[in-house]
């Protein structure tokens, strides 16, 4: 394996580093993350397992195995990438393996917040541009850096508009995207809550 | 934008606040658990020092997992008892209510929860897994959380996401006799595609839906992330408020009064805006089956596999991927493919309607010998009632195995798996490559009818042939 994994952690603002390619459109979680690797009490041991049937049935000609994209950490795919499961196995799985941010065609709704709530962002680039990106034979050497203030992807030739949710954007810039503390300052307003719905009078299961 | 859908009711009602990122903090009415997709989130619990909020919001149940043979304890498989092992320990020391097995309601978090009255109408429901979507069956907002909103819901009974758009998706007419709610849904989702759903919630409406049952109901909702629809709802009923009456956690008595007299006022007023609205004529629906790597790539029992220079260019490279994982020729009929392995189970289509149709199809019928075909009841009360009825002795003289509750062989995290590149015709609800436990293994997607014709064939066949 690579260097120790190191989890993102506080503000996200800037990611540096070399692109890996993948190329299919509706590349789903079973296949991010094969449900076999599902057994398992925490995500540690996740990294060595992405899409490892893809990576078998190529022998060792997937993006994920090639010696020039060992050290990759922006992966570029087509659309509806992540649709399926909601395991979030399938971004701690890329994450452990390296990937620090995503850009792609469009992502399916749970990878994409399963992704944000892990410090992993998804960005959006128009078909147009992903294809030129991926039909570059020079891409396996082309590093980019992401800068989530102006929404921009910047290599020496390039310069990239990134599309991104502005909510998602913020809780990077913010470092809020772990939301667990920002949901708990709202402690009152949760007990609040609990009084307007309806429901929970009645539909107190088990009391 | 949407305005005044059940959809925006329902949301509103559960919103907490406007967090600083832009952002919905959203209350959720009840949250279920599984063993797969939570010890991480509890494990994170205790690394934030935190307890679990609202314990009696939080419901448990073990599916995933589980083996369908033999579930003595300690299992065979040592992952599997060490996950069924945590998830016991975290809900005891969480005092989370748990059906394990044995219990009686154990089964399919999504079989289960309907079963027992916790889904409601009005409800926000939310669990790590994307078949949450089926709750809204009942009038409810479900939709899949990963593991680190799962944290978050048993750390503040909320989480953060973003309000969805509302498509309402009408269906005309009714369903012609022999032609299910997997056929209406693996159709719908064949005509909006596989990422359609992306931002929506989809509201399932018009004749042909209010004609079915709850159960159908629940599997149209299931497959709306099969669409890309994280979630998916219908309004609620007559129907609805019967499915639920004297559940095990309905609402009792002067409870019961109040809850329906509020149940009745949630549905999508009739001048609701919607931000899109798409129709479709049911009765052109025809037992429908899978022929690809997506639940997209579907096509009518009486039609040809579709040629490559049939597809958008946007749906040609995923349709030429499918031809060379599934080694099918592009205008080869559907109809007479064979079969080597027959599933009846899933959260789609694994209740006792399900089982109930299926049997009649194989009443006095054998399988083919060439066939392995088994039936998993969606969970302990299906199989109790299936069993009382004496559906588990049809199957069982057709030539089915009868096997314990669970998710089984729909995702293969047990021992039931596809081997090599057998063609399995499965009532589940993904075909993706290696979906069902064997990198090369090729799965048709179908109704539990239809899949009690091909294991009657030994090949796809039109059900409708037996059911005259």
């Amino acid at each position: 394996m690579k260097s120790k994994f190191v989890p993102p952690i506080g503000k996200i603002t800037k990611i540096k580093g070399q692109c890996i390619t993948l190329i299919g459109n509706d590349i789903d979680t079973d296949r991010i993350i094969p449900a076999r690797f599902l057994k398992c009490v925490n995500f540690d041991s996740l990294g060595e397992y992405v899409f490892k049937d893809d990576r078998e049935t190529l022998k060792g000609k997937h993006p994920f195995d090639l010696e020039e994209n060992k050290n990759a950490t922006i992966l570029i795919v087509n659309s509806n990438f992540g649709c399926g499961s909601s395991r979030e196995h399938a971004p701690q799985a890329l994450m452990r393996w390296g990937i620090k941010a995503i850009i792609g065609e469009s992502f399916a709704d749970i990878f994409y917040s399963n992704c944000i709530a892990i410090g992993i962002p998804c960005l959006a680039l128009p078909k147009k541009s992903i294809l030129e990106i991926q039909k570059n034979k020079d891409n396996k050497f082309l590093f980019l850096e992401i800068d989530l203030k102006n929404s921009l992807a910047k290599s020496k030739n390039l310069s990239l508009k990134l599309e991104i949710k502005e909510s998602s954007r913020k809780m990077f810039l913010l470092g809020e995207w772990d939301a667990t503390a920002t949901l708990l300052e709202n402690e009152s307003l949760i007990k609040n809550k609990c009084k307007d719905l309806p429901y929970l009078e009645f539909n107190n299961y088990f009391s | 934008m949407s305005q005044d859908t059940l959809f925006d009711k329902v949301w509103d009602l559960h919103k907490v606040s406007k967090l600083p990122g832009g952002s919905d903090q959203i209350f959720i009415g009840l949250h279920l658990i599984h063993e797969v997709t939570s010890p991480q989130a509890f494990g994170a619990l205790k690394d934030k020092k935190l307890k679990v909020k609202f314990p009696d919001r939080t419901v448990a149940t073990v599916d995933h997992i589980v083996p369908t043979d033999n579930q003595s304890r300690p299992f065979k498989d040592n992952l599997a008892e060490q996950m069924i092992e945590t998830l016991e320990k975290n809900c005891l020391e969480h005092k989370i209510r748990f059906f394990n097995i044995g219990s009686g309601n154990q089964g399919i978090v999504h079989v289960v929860a309907p079963e027992l009255g916790l889904t409601q109408p009005g409800m926000t429901i939310a669990c790590g897994d994307s078949h949450t979507s089926t709750h809204g069956a009942f009038g409810s907002i479900a939709f899949g959380i990963g593991t680190s909103q799962v944290r978050d819901v048993l750390a503040t009974q909320t989480i953060a996401m973003n309000k969805l758009k509302v498509r309402q998706i009408w269906c005309d007419n009714k369903l012609s006799k022999g032609v299910y709610a997997k056929d209406l849904v693996l159709h719908i989702i064949h005509e909006l595609g596989v990422k359609a759903g992306v931002g929506f919630a989809y509201e399932f409406g018009g004749p042909a839906i209010e004609a079915l049952s709850m159960e159908e109901r629940m599997t149209i909702c299931n497959m709306s992330i099969e669409g890309g629809a994280r979630c998916g709802y219908i309004n609620p009923d007559e129907k609805t408020f019967s499915y639920i009456k004297n559940k095990l956690c309905a609402p009792k008595n002067k409870h019961w009064d109040k809850a329906l007299t509020w149940w009745k006022s949630l549905k999508s007023d009739e001048n609701s805006i919607y931000d899109d609205v798409i129709k479709l004529d049911a009765s052109k629906v025809e037992p429908t089956v899978t022929w690809g790597i997506t639940p997209g790539q579907s096509i009518g029992i009486n039609q040809q596999i579709p040629l490559l220079e049939e597809f958008s260019p946007n749906d040609k490279l995923v349709a030429e991927e499918a031809f060379e994982y599934m080694s099918f020729e592009p205008g080869q009929s559907i109809k007479d493919i064979p079969v080597e392995v027959c599933f009846i189970g899933s959260c789609t289509n694994g209740r006792i309607s399900d089982l109930r149709i299926a049997a009649k199809v194989l009443k006095d019928k054998k399988v083919s010998k060439n066939v392995k075909a088994f039936v998993v009841p969606g969970s302990e009360k299906v199989a109790n009632e299936a069993k009382r009825e004496g559906l588990d002795k049809i199957f069982k003289d057709s030539g089915f195995q009868w096997r314990e509750p669970g998710c089984s062989m729909c995702l293969a995290m047990n021992s039931d798996k596809l081997i090599g590149n057998q063609v399995s015709a499965s009532s589940s609800n993904r075909n993706f490559k290696g979906r069902q436990g064997s990198p090369s293994g090729r799965t048709l997607l179908m109704s539990p009818a239809m899949v009690a014709a091909a294991a009657i064939n030994g090949k796809v066949s039109d059900v409708r042939e037996f059911i005259k």
